[in-house]
């Protein structure tokens, strides 16, 4: 698929369809979305970047493999968990957030950076999956 | 805090398999971070078990969200002996995967997704949440199919199409079953719904439920109708696999079995007898079906569907001796049944094959092995003093109690082909003549391997044995604890006061 209308409007959406993933990943803790959905939106937005311009140009820009983030994520998500137990003495997994609101972001606490980690590994998962799968197609 | 501890043997896992993903290309360095780790996890198992034991049972509710909202994590006696045994099989299986596994499936990530398995066993063990252990199923199968496929073979894959379809498929009515439950009592914390259920007046829908329970966790376990994907499937994979398969995948279906037939249906004559029936014939159909086999994988695949059956047994005499008997024999099962796909890998190792026709000679060549190997088989069968015997025995004066002379006679047949099988590979593999075998090509064998590789094999191997041998010899500590865990399950509401606090049972 190398028509030029899809090749340009890649480039505009590929840092418009990242943002929209942080936004919908960063709406998640009371509304729908979440760490789940933003994952697979911000890997639809590097699909659609590969269509359009070539796997090879996708994994030049990523620049890391794809499937790092899986380990990453799952170590972000797993200190979360772990933070309460020696932050506060509480159960594994347990909220703890800042007393003050952030601005723009809103509350900030361990649950944000679960949920960070679950974007990073749906993201690992799913690119690495696609990329494997296109490569041997 | 001390109820902390409860989750450690799951997060211990979790950790281990990061750090594993992390040295995602450096196999090396995951072989040391999975014997270290596997150590570290034995020793937080030690400790859980210790606590619980002095301490009575403990319970943490994830999240700090209090039961029956929050996902509670429970250690009993039960659990607790559980997660030691998953984690002494988890050491054992590691250094012999260490020790076994070919580097190109080392490299596709084994270890990492070993011990994610591992991680599904010990939240399976722990959780106090019927849907939670659901999640910790799909952890399990996910795994155990990435372990049953990683290598594609012809066989293996053939093996996993068999084991991914009936898995699923148990998993689906497992979910269907907890579905129901959920709509009836409108709970899923275990502890509640063993209160809940026992006040429902519909007893017709909650016998639905409690029957889809029992063919879900039926076919997990490989009880008698629904165990055909067992024998398909668990000779494929390499023997590292077939032997946390063999020595835990199924036990935590009959450990499900147990602990919601124990706690949620509680008392349902209809369904004692269902359960003895199942037990019965899975007893005579498995012994029946190893008896015709010729590979040693498949005669132990039959052999652990034909124990199955004790367990299962003994939870359907419902008495509190009988319940401590199939925790008795739970309990060695899980060590012998880890080491004997063990000691069929280092068979392999020797000789290149499975085929009882082929092996031979292998007591005049390897004595001290042989009668290192001998420990396992004669385990097996309990030949008394070891560990086999003591269990039985407390499930035969327990169907002599009930005058169920049926059940006796499955008992002492799968017993007797039990014996027949293990004096028949004795004779075939060990004493009689050994063949000249056609050398494989690009086979490394044992007497070929370095000093490394060979106490990576061995070493194992002993060790379960001589956990094996203090089941045998020091049964008494074993019955005494056997007993405990009976005593709790049997009065459960030890349990439910643990999990919801004294003032939740009052209202």
């Amino acid at each position: 698929m190398k028509t030029i209308i899809l090749k340009t409007a890649s480039n505009y959406l590929l840092p418009l369809l990242m943002l929209f993933s942080f936004f919908i990943l960063l709406r998640g803790h009371y509304l729908p979305g979440g760490g789940f959905v933003g994952g697979l939106i911000a890997a639809i937005a590097f699909v659609l970047h590969a269509f359009a311009n070539g796997l090879e140009n996708t994994k030049h820009l990523i620049r890391i493999h794809p499937g790092f983030l899986m380990p990453v994520g799952l170590a972000l998500a797993f200190t979360s968990g772990l933070a309460p137990i020696f932050y506060a003495g509480l159960p594994f997994m347990t909220g703890i957030w800042f007393p003050e609101p952030l601005s723009v972001i809103g509350m900030v606490g361990s649950a944000l950076f679960f949920d960070i980690g679950v974007y990073l590994v749906v993201i690992g998962v799913s690119l690495t999956i696609i990329f494997t799968i296109t490569e041997s197609a | 805090m001390i109820q902390h501890i409860v989750l450690y043997p799951i997060l211990i896992q979790v950790f281990i398999a990061i750090l594993l993903l992390f040295c995602w290309s450096r196999v090396h360095w995951q072989k040391v971070i999975s014997v270290v780790g596997s150590f570290l996890s034995l020793g937080i198992a030690i400790i859980l078990f210790i606590t619980t034991w002095n301490e009575g049972t403990l319970t943490v509710q994830a999240g700090g969200w209090d039961a029956p909202f929050g996902i509670s994590f429970v250690s009993d006696t039960f659990a607790a002996t559980l997660i030691l045994l998953t984690a002494i099989s988890g050491l054992a299986v590691s250094v012999f995967s260490v020790g076994t596994i070919l580097p190109a499936r080392l490299k596709f990530g084994y270890l990492p997704i070993f011990h994610f398995l591992l991680l599904g066993l010990n939240g399976a063990f722990l959780t106090g949440d019927i849907f939670n252990l659901y999640v910790w199923f799909e952890v399990i199968i996910i795994s155990s199919f990435v372990l049953i496929t990683i290598g594609g073979e012809k066989a293996q894959l053939e093996g996993a199409l068999k084991y991914f379809t009936l898995n699923i498929f148990a998993s689906m009515i497992f979910l269907t079953a907890v579905a129901v439950l959920y709509g009836i009592t409108g709970s899923l914390n275990m502890a509640d719904l063993s209160i809940k259920v026992a006040a429902i007046e519909n007893r017709g829908l909650v016998e639905v439920s409690a029957v889809l329970f029992l063919i879900g966790f039926g076919i997990k376990s490989a009880l008698f109708p629904l165990y055909f994907w067992l024998p398909a499937s668990y000779h494929t994979p390499p023997p590292a696999v077939s032997a946390i398969f063999g020595g835990l995948l199924t036990k935590v279906g009959v450990y499900a079995i147990i602990r919601v037939f124990t706690l949620i249906f509680v008392g349902d004559v209809f369904l004692e007898n269902i359960i003895l029936t199942l037990a019965g014939f899975t007893l005579v159909s498995g012994a029946l079906g190893a008896l015709v086999q010729n590979n040693i994988v498949k005669i132990f695949s039959y052999l652990i569907i034909c124990h199955i059956g004790y367990m299962i047994l003994g939870l359907g005499l419902v008495s509190e001796l009988a319940i401590a008997g199939a925790v008795f024999y739970l309990i060695h099962d899980i060590i012998v049944k880890t080491n004997l796909f063990m000691v069929s890998g280092l068979i392999y190792r020797i000789k290149g094959t499975f085929s009882m026709r082929d092996l031979g000679g292998l007591y005049a060549k390897y004595p001290l092995l042989s009668l290192l190997m001998a420990i396992p088989f004669f385990s097996l069968v309990g030949i008394p003093p070891l560990s086999g015997f003591w269990p039985k025995l407390a499930l035969i004066t327990e169907s002599f109690k009930m005058s169920n002379y049926w059940l006796i006679a499955a008992v002492l047949f799968a017993t007797f082909i039990t014996f027949y099988l293990i004096a028949k590979i004795w004779s075939e593999v060990f004493w009689k003549e050994g063949k000249v075998l056609p050398k494989l090509y690009n086979f490394r064998y044992f007497d070929k391997l370095k000093l490394e590789k060979k106490v990576q094999i061995v070493a194992p191997i002993i060790f379960l044995a001589f956990v094996s041998l203090f089941i045998g010899f020091g049964a008494e500590y074993i019955q005494q604890l056997a007993l405990r865990v009976a005593n709790e399950l049997t009065n459960n509401q030890h349990y439910v006061q643990s999990v919801l606090g004294e003032q939740m049972i009052a209202n």
